[in-house]
């Protein structure tokens, strides 16, 4: 079974965002970047299937020239190739998916594994979006996943207040979240070996946003904190407040 | 031709809280779009609850009703959902950013070829153009973005509007259901616990972290949970003691757990790291309870009180108990 695993470099996740000149995107200088977290569990899920059952394991992004280190991480977890291609423009998760979409078709991989969300956007969009653009099965989120030889498979989900399980077939897009797995850690030798796996870059040429950014700015101020006190002495402050400020009790 | 269309979500006959929020909002938008405000609602005998959507606003009632849609689909109700969006030639489709609309959102915006802003916490209408905005890189900047389709799809994370009533007509209209055979399609919902009050829709949550030492220790943050009354209160953790194995990540607050909005956030025991924030930062009004002055969390808390959680959380539970039965 080949399976396509998509990832995406973004900023880790206890860095400083400072937002760019043009007041539109974030500036990356002095960021440090990151595989997606959440891309870990994806490529975890993708070397356990293929060590079951075969087949070959692609990783793919799109992005600048400087998600190879990314992709080397995905390879030295071993992964046996990946695929670099670089945007023409800024997009948003519509006009990737639409683009991309013919990309997954002509590699036709059995499965896609993604991450739940990219934690730059937090959008969690391309998953479903993909899929549905595809015609393939989808499950968002998955906590757990039982792929039977036939191809069907069920898995679980977190929703309100408990999990739901979730059956479907491939082909497929899976988005992976934490509880799916125990990423590994690239050992030296999956780090030696990654530099000689192929790493194929090339461009995909992509239409305008559904959603264009107009402005990026930092979070709404919240109110002025206040110590309310030391201790158990602070509690007859703190249930006024809640009362006649929050108005929560 | 500028209606606002709201998927209003259901599960087992119950409309959502966070759904009834969307037609609130729903309501402003359409006056500002110049249209009406109409509701789908997507299941197996859910043509009753139409009455409560007309209740928060909806001037027409879509249902898409058919066994075949009892349990959630995400294809199958992204289909109905793209049906009601033909039906009713929105210019903007609001959906509640729950676990069922989150994963539903994407994929009727494929269908439809729209472009959808995520987990927004503001909608607005200028120059008749839709505009949201969301946080971004777990909340440490927030985007605003202009949309360029028609319609445009905006999932609003919930507890972003106060849900307040304003009668509609309520026309009810049906749709034509989607033949079934769907790809993917949910078997089995595992309540984690019936009674409880589920962590996103709670008005208050109350939060532990390391600072309690060890599992044996929650009972504090889960008596405190009570102390608001049945049907309160939530209990969440840090990511810290769910990696231990002291509470499980369907509790997890933060980043790589669940994004909560309440009214009133506990964080006790908890230092405040920016992975935690992504997961509260937008909650109304924050109480830390921490031993150390210096912790980051106290630098978003409302209200803070310094001190050992051991000591100040057995008295703060009588006197919530007391504040409450009063
Ligand atoms: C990729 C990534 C994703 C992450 N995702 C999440 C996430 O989703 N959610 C999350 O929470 N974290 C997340 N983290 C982890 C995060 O960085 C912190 O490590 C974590 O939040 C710390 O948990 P804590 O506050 O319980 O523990 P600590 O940071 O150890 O803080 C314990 C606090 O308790 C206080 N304390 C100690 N004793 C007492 C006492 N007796 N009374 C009162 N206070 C006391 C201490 O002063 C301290 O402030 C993530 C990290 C990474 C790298
Ligand atoms: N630029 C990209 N290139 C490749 N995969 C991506 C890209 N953006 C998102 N993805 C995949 O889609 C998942 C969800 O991302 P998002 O929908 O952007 O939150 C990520 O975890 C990746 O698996």
């Amino acid at each position: 079974m080949n399976i396509l695993v998509l990832v995406k470099r973004v900023p880790a996740t206890d860095s400083q965002i400072k937002v760019a000149a043009d007041g539109k995107r974030y500036d990356p200088a002095g960021v440090e970047h990151v595989l997606n977290p959440y891309d870990e569990y994806a490529v975890e899920q993708a070397l356990q299937l293929q060590a079951a059952r075969g087949g070959e394991v692609t990783v793919l992004t799109v992005g600048g020239a400087d998600a190879q280190k990314d992709l080397r991480t995905c390879l030295a977890m071993g992964a046996d190739k990946a695929v670099l291609l670089e945007p023409d423009k800024a997009f948003d998760s519509k006009s990737l998916c639409d683009a991309l979409a013919a990309k997954v078709r002509e590699l036709g991989p059995e499965l896609v594994l993604c991450g739940m969300k990219a934690v730059d956007d937090d959008d969690a969009q391309v998953p479903a979006r993909l899929a549905t653009l595809l015609g393939w099965s989808c499950l968002t989120d998955a906590t757990a996943l039982d792929l039977a030889e036939d191809g069907s498979f069920t898995g679980q989900r977190d929703i309100e207040g408990g999990k739901e399980s979730v059956a479907g077939r491939l082909p497929a897009v899976i988005s992976c979240n934490k509880g799916l797995n125990e990423p590994r850690y690239p050992n030296l030798k999956g780090i030696m070996a990654a530099k000689k796996k192929p790493l194929e870059q090339g461009a995909i040429a992509l239409e305008e946003p559904g959603a264009v950014v107009e402005g990026l700015t930092p979070p709404p101020a919240r109110p002025a904190p206040t110590i309310l006190g030391q201790g158990v002495d602070a509690i007859p402050a703190l249930i006024d407040k809640l009362k006649n400020e929050a108005k929560a009790l | 031709m500028s209606n606002v269309l709201v998927f209003v979500e259901q599960r087992e006959g119950r409309v959502k809280k966070a759904s009834l929020e969307a037609l609130t909002l729903a309501r402003t938008l359409a006056s500002s779009l110049g249209g009406a405000v109409h509701a789908v609602l997507v299941g197996d005998g859910v043509a009753g609850l139409a009455a409560e959507a007309a209740r928060y606003g909806a001037a027409k009632v879509w249902t898409a009703e058919g066994a075949g849609l009892a349990r959630y689909s995400g294809d199958g109700y992204a289909q109905a959902l793209a049906k009601a969006v033909e039906a009713s030639s929105p210019a903007l489709v609001l959906v509640a950013h729950t676990a069922m609309g989150k994963d539903l959102a994407p994929r009727a915006a494929a269908l439809t070829g729209s472009g959808l802003v995520s987990d927004a916490v503001e909608v607005r209408v200028e120059g008749g153009t839709v505009h949201a905005t969301k946080p971004v890189f777990a909340g440490k900047a927030y985007k605003r973005c202009a949309m360029t389709t028609n319609p445009a799809f905006v999932s609003l994370r919930p507890n972003s509007v106060t849900a307040t009533e304003e009668a509609g007509a309520g026309e009810a209209a049906a749709l034509d259901v989607p033949a079934g055979d769907f790809l993917t399609v949910v078997k089995d919902i595992l309540a984690a616990s019936g009674d409880k009050v589920p962590l996103q829709e709670a008005n208050v949550v109350v939060s532990g972290g390391r600072g309690l030492k060890g599992p044996e220790h929650f009972h504090l943050i889960e008596d405190l949970a009570a102390a608001f009354g049945a049907g309160v209160a939530a209990v969440g953790a840090s990511r810290a003691v769910v990696d231990a194995g002291w509470r499980p990540h369907s509790e997890q607050v933060g980043q790589t757990g669940k994004v909560v909005s309440p009214t009133l956030y506990f964080a006790i025991g908890i230092s405040g790291a920016i992975q935690h924030l992504a997961g509260m930062s937008t909650s109304k009004y924050i109480v830390a309870i921490n031993k150390d002055p210096e912790a980051p969390i106290f630098k978003v808390a409302n209200y803070g009180i310094v001190g050992d959680a051991f000591e100040v959380v057995p008295k703060l539970c009588e006197a919530i108990r007391a504040a409450v039965q009063h």
